[in-house]
């Protein structure tokens, strides 16, 4: 063992930094799992600890529609303080700003809201001035800077006008993304009346906070009145359930994250076991040497194990130290993301997974070419031409590692993504990745041996015949830069599949400004007005607003109480948990609570419109007043939500009133149009007489037209609220970009380990090529010529990778889109273009660049430094 | 003296597989050699001289006949039983030297005895003493890189010598050495010899070297074609050795 030691240490002493530099492909996949894996932790202690003031309360019950008046006997049955809120969406004018407008998400609290966590503003006491019921308002921050007004100044909500207390910092439960569409309006509760909003037609969500004595439980409460009031479509929240789904969220993040990290290390691993493949060649006399002096196979092959341990365990503490570092950077990135703060502290033992990982990935890729030692015949000390003879094509161990690594790397993915499908086709795709490139690799090498022509100058058929030559570096460099390419370019190309799925408002006649909330009453003199502004309306719809009352002509009481029966038995009707559990399994899987729950905002007109088609049936125009049953059609997706087919008959509640229909045309609707669309169109003729509101659609020439068209809208009918399209597309798109963000920053562990890889892999082949490059200068062969033909072999290899990883990379964004976001995948072919030949460039000019010396030196002096 | 076989070939064969069906460059090569004697075996190139100093060593398996070294039929062991035999009885001197390109002169002398777990103070003098026996006292701690083939050449030799070998191979330890270079290595190698009873095994072109070894085979196209005993006067001590063969 002693031997060993010192001879793996005097060794390396010739190649340590080179050694370092193949331990570094490792280090940035490492340092991803180690900055996640603890950060997460982190996370998991800040949701335990803030588990209260991630909800506010205890219990919240929410519902659609004021709570009836059972419901509000039950809750004021329960112990403990209650608070009430009100939310709804409004327009706020900005007084002080030229009477700007803007949609706001409106929140009346009452004063004891809330009773955990806290609600901060600037200034601080402004929470206390709410809390006193004057008629202020606590503004999301962005609105105060985005329309330069200040605290103090007026704003008009509805009829009424509110001071500015104070800008919002923080809520209990709530991240600054949700602000994004529609930013925060606090106002006390018993201002509501004054703005004429609290009764309005619109949507409005009624919540109670609950706070409860010690020793109730609330989830308790939660499954007596979801029994007591299955028709009430109340929703509750529970401090439980916040950290379940916040766990199961996490968890999900950071799988993904994990494995995004872990693409980084693989890519390094491969880096590693190219580099200890070319390394071990250049051992392989030294091995001989030693074999004659009489060492074991083992021992030889155990000097350079610990080489290769020793080179894992330098990377994974070089990667934990950099993870730790990363560690504290992320909560900066994930700030907007964030419900709560997250104290940083270091969890050892996601440190230990994360270097465990790290190691055993390495090492594993190291013993594949490290194998070939233990083969090395003492013979090679005296005929070179031996070497060749090491070849391990027929080692069983060599398959043996293989399915070993294929376990490993699989067993991995699952535990990162707790599914095995997910496990299994991360290793799939990566492996079809991998042969893709491997296989291009054998065949571009036989290419280049098969088909030269002759006629072409002699650095070109060099650079050529680089590709085949032994020690070529094909297969390494096409499959470091090819799956890098692949991965990166996959990650743009699914952020703008996501992106293209709204189309730009500006573009083209399509309506910009989108008005909702117009009464029966007004739509008539909106109109006018819209058209008097140089805008007339678009389109308009109106809206019904209706509860599925029954489907399949079961009641949806029925439906609701055999799936609360399903779901817990035991507690509530123990005899009768089989029956409905049985026929549960029957109806497959259970229609979910929400689409059955949901108001349904549906319109009525006679024909269809340009975002939607009919996929099956006949859509239905009109239907003479009074028929008995009345032919709707239904969105494809709703159909399969409802789990329920043409010819299919649904009740609904329209406002009290039942009506039977019969589903006669599913249409497919292009969402991604930002217009008024809907679930379910009804003919015209059945429910025109039923209490509505309208929606409309308009188009504004300029940004300053749309700013002043809403402000005399909104002056004209202070009900009415508006959507300014524009906005809603620079809100997503700034949702995406902190997505993508994120998901870009890990992505660039991914890139620089290909870099990392690319510069080890044009190192290693300095190493390979020093003699030939140096006897090719001997023999006269000028600097200009010995760059051509480095250029010409790193010119096709950068171009190849960069066009299969490109192509792969395509196929990859239409799996995503198909699978994942069931969209159409985008193929934007600059984008593709643009990456493709970064790609080669950064092949080419990393290529150059490392390999400079050795063009520039006397060739005596380079062999003597090489060597 | 008692006279003792430390290397017995018996009907030595290697055949290759090659596209043209099997090559044989040894056919049934037969010598014993007694310890302490010094064979020269010649030939012209492609002859099978390598070949036949590999097997002797057990650095390749044969493909009929055995060989006996020191005692041990190196067909009947494993390739880490041949490196055993090797580490505990053999020395080799190869026409490229062979040093380690990353340990130190010192360092590589140390190799065969730091193999059998030995080391330390006494056995770092031993590998000093031996490299100062061969001129390079001063040269310890040079890297072969930074020593002349001649240097790196005595390196090899004082490491040949480090695990007190009872026979020592050369494969043309003078292949690469200019004239004056050479022959100091001669001195050193037949000095070195005498001085520490070891049996000399050498493989060479160079048959003015050849004729300083008490015996020389001589291979033709895989086969012996004479066998013969050299009566220099310097070789008077291995006179009644030689005498005693047959």
């Amino acid at each position: 063992m002693t031997f060993i030691l010192k001879m793996a240490w005097r060794d390396s002493r010739a190649s340590r930094k080179r050694l370092l530099l193949f331990s570094l492909s490792v280090v940035l996949g490492i340092a991803a799992l180690v900055a996640i894996g603890s950060f997460t932790v982190n996370l998991k202690q800040a949701i335990d600890e803030q588990a209260k003031g991630l909800l506010g309360a205890d219990l919240v019950v929410s519902s659609r529609t004021e709570f009836s008046a059972p419901v509000l006997e039950y809750l004021a049955g329960i112990d403990g303080e209650q608070s009430r809120t009100r939310e709804f969406s409004s327009m706020l004018v900005f007084q002080s700003a030229n009477d700007a407008t803007r949609l706001v998400q409106v929140r009346a609290v009452e004063a004891n809201f809330p009773f955990f966590g806290e609600f901060e503003a600037v200034p601080a006491e402004a929470p206390a001035e709410l809390r006193t019921g004057k008629q202020v308002v606590i503004l999301e921050e962005t609105l105060l800077t985005q329309f330069g007004v200040k605290v103090g100044d007026p704003v008009k909500l509805g009829q009424a006008v509110f001071t500015i207390a104070g800008a919002l910092k923080k809520v209990p439960g709530e991240t600054a993304a949700i602000s994004t569409f529609a930013p925060r309006a606090f106002i006390p509760f018993g201002t509501l009346e004054a703005t004429g909003l609290a009764d309005r037609e619109s949507i409005t969500r009624h919540r109670v906070l609950v706070k409860l004595p010690a020793g109730r439980d609330a989830e308790i409460i939660e499954r007596e009145m979801r029994a007591r009031f299955l028709g009430e479509r109340l929703q509750f929240s529970t401090v439980a359930e916040r950290k379940r789904n916040l766990g199961a969220a996490l968890t999900n993040i950071e799988g993904f994250l994990n494995l995004v990290g872990f693409v980084a290390l693989f890519l390094g691993a491969i880096g590693v076991a190219s580099a200890i493949h070319v390394y071990v060649r250049q051992k392989i006399n030294t091995v001989a040497v030693l074999r004659c002096l009489g060492a074991s196979a083992w021992q030889s092959f155990a000097v350079y194990v610990v080489q290769g341990l020793a080179l894992g365990v330098f990377g994974a503490v070089l990667g934990a130290g950099l993870g730790l570092g990363l560690q504290l950077l992320l909560p900066v990135l994930l700030k907007d993301m964030l419900p709560f703060d997250v104290n940083f502290f270091i969890s050892w033992a996601a440190v230990g997974r994360g270097m465990g990982a790290g190691l055993v990935i390495c090492f594993l890729f190291t013993l594949l070419p490290l194998l070939a030692v233990r083969r090395v015949s003492p013979l090679v000390a005296l005929r070179s031409a031996f070497i060749e003879r090491t070849g391990a094509a027929t080692d069983p161990w060599r398959l043996i590692l293989g399915v070993v690594i294929i376990a490993a790397v699989t067993t991995f993915a699952t535990w990162q993504a707790r599914d095995w499908k997910i496990g299994v086709g991360f290793t799939v795709a990566l492996a079809v990745g991998f042969g893709v490139l491997a296989g291009l690799a054998q065949l571009v090498a036989w290419a280049a041996r098969k088909f030269v022509p002759r006629g072409l100058p002699y650095v070109v058929r060099q650079g050529i015949a680089n590709l085949h030559r032994p020690n070529n570096r094909t297969v390494l460099l096409l499959l470091a830069l090819g799956l890098g390419t692949f991965l990166i370019l996959t990650l743009y190309l699914t952020r703008t599949t996501l992106l293209n799925q709204i189309d730009l408002a500006g573009e083209g006649s399509r309506p910009n400004l989108v008005f909702f909330d117009i009464q029966d009453d007004q739509i008539e003199p909106f109109t006018a007005l819209a058209a008097k502004n140089g805008a007339p309306l678009m389109q308009s719809a109106p809206i019904v607003t209706m509860k599925i009352a029954s489907l399949k002509g079961r009641p949806l009481e029925e439906i609701m109480r055999r799936r609360q029966q399903s779901a817990e038995p035991p507690a509530t009707e123990p005899g009768a948990a089989e029956p409905p559990r049985a026929e549960n399994r029957r109806d497959g899987p259970r229609v979910s609570r929400g689409m059955l729950n949901r108001e349904y905002r549906s319109t009525y007109r006679s024909k269809i419109t340009g975002s939607e088609r009919v996929v099956a049936g006949t859509f239905e125009g009109k239907v003479a007043p009074g028929v008995a049953v009345v032919p709707i059609s239904v969105e494809e997706g709703l159909l399969r939500d409802l789990q329920i087919g043409l010819g299919d008959e649904i009740e609904w509640d329209v406002q009290g009133v039942p009506l039977r229909t019969k589903v006669t045309s599913v249409r497919a609707v292009e969402w991604r149009r930002l217009e008024s669309n809907f679930f379910v169109v009804f003919p015209e003729g059945a429910i025109e007489a039923a209490p509505k509101t309208f929606v409309a659609a308009l188009r504004t020439a300029k940004p300053e037209d749309s700013a002043r068209i809403q402000r005399e809208m909104v002056a004209a009918f202070p009900n009415v609220s508006a959507i300014d399209l524009a906005l809603i597309l620079q809100a997503l798109d700034g949702i995406f970009s902190k997505v993508a963000f994120v998901i870009q920053f890990m992505a660039l562990f991914t890139v620089l380990t290909g870099v990392i890889v690319l510069v080890g892999a044009v190192l290693n082949g300095r190493y390979q090529r020093v003699r030939e490059t140096v006897l090719l200068r001997t023999l006269g062969a000028t600097r200009r010529q010995l760059v051509q033909i480095q250029l010409v072999e790193y010119a096709i290899l950068g171009v190849l990778a960069a066009v299969v990883g490109g192509v792969l990379s395509i196929g990859g964004n239409a799996l995503v889109a198909h699978f994942v976001f069931k969209m159409t995948p985008a193929t934007p072919p600059l984008l593709i273009l643009g990456a493709v030949a970064t790609a080669a460039a950064v092949t080419v000019v990393t290529g150059l660049l490392t390999s400079r010396g050795v063009t520039d030196h006397p060739p005596l002096e380079i062999l003597r430094q090489e060597t | 003296m008692s006279v003792e076989s430390i290397l017995k070939v018996e009907r030595l064969t290697k055949d290759y597989r090659t596209a043209a069906g099997p090559l044989t460059v040894l056919k049934e090569v037969s010598f014993d050699l007694v310890a302490g004697a010094s064979l020269a075996i010649v030939g012209p190139s492609g002859s099978g001289k390598t070949t036949l100093l590999g097997l002797c060593a057990g650095l390749d398996r044969a493909s009929g006949g055995t060989v006996t070294l020191a005692g041990s039929e190196l067909g009947a062991l494993d390739e880490d039983g041949r490196a055993r035999v090797r580490n505990a009885h053999v020395g080799f001197v190869f026409q490229n030297f062979q040093l380690i390109p990353t340990l130190t002169a010192l360092e590589n002398v140390l190799v065969p005895l730091e193999l059998r777990g030995e080391g330390g103070a006494a056995v770092e003098a031993e590998a000093t003493a031996l490299l100062g026996r061969v001129g390079l006292g001063a040269r310890c701690d040079h890297y072969p890189v930074q020593l002349s083939g001649g240097e790196q050449q005595r390196v090899a030799l004082a490491r040949a010598f480090m695990n007190r070998p009872k026979i020592l191979f050369c494969d043309e330890p003078t292949g690469n050495l200019d004239g004056d270079t050479a022959a100091a290595m001669v001195e050193l190698v037949f000095g070195l010899n005498r001085e520490k009873g070891t049996t000399l095994v050498l493989v060479t072109h160079d048959l003015d070297l050849a004729k300083k070894c008490g015996r020389i085979i001589r291979l033709r196209s895989g086969a012996v074609v004479s066998d013969e005993v050299v009566l220099p006067a310097n070789h008077a001590n291995e006179r009644e050795l030689g005498d005693s063969e047959s």
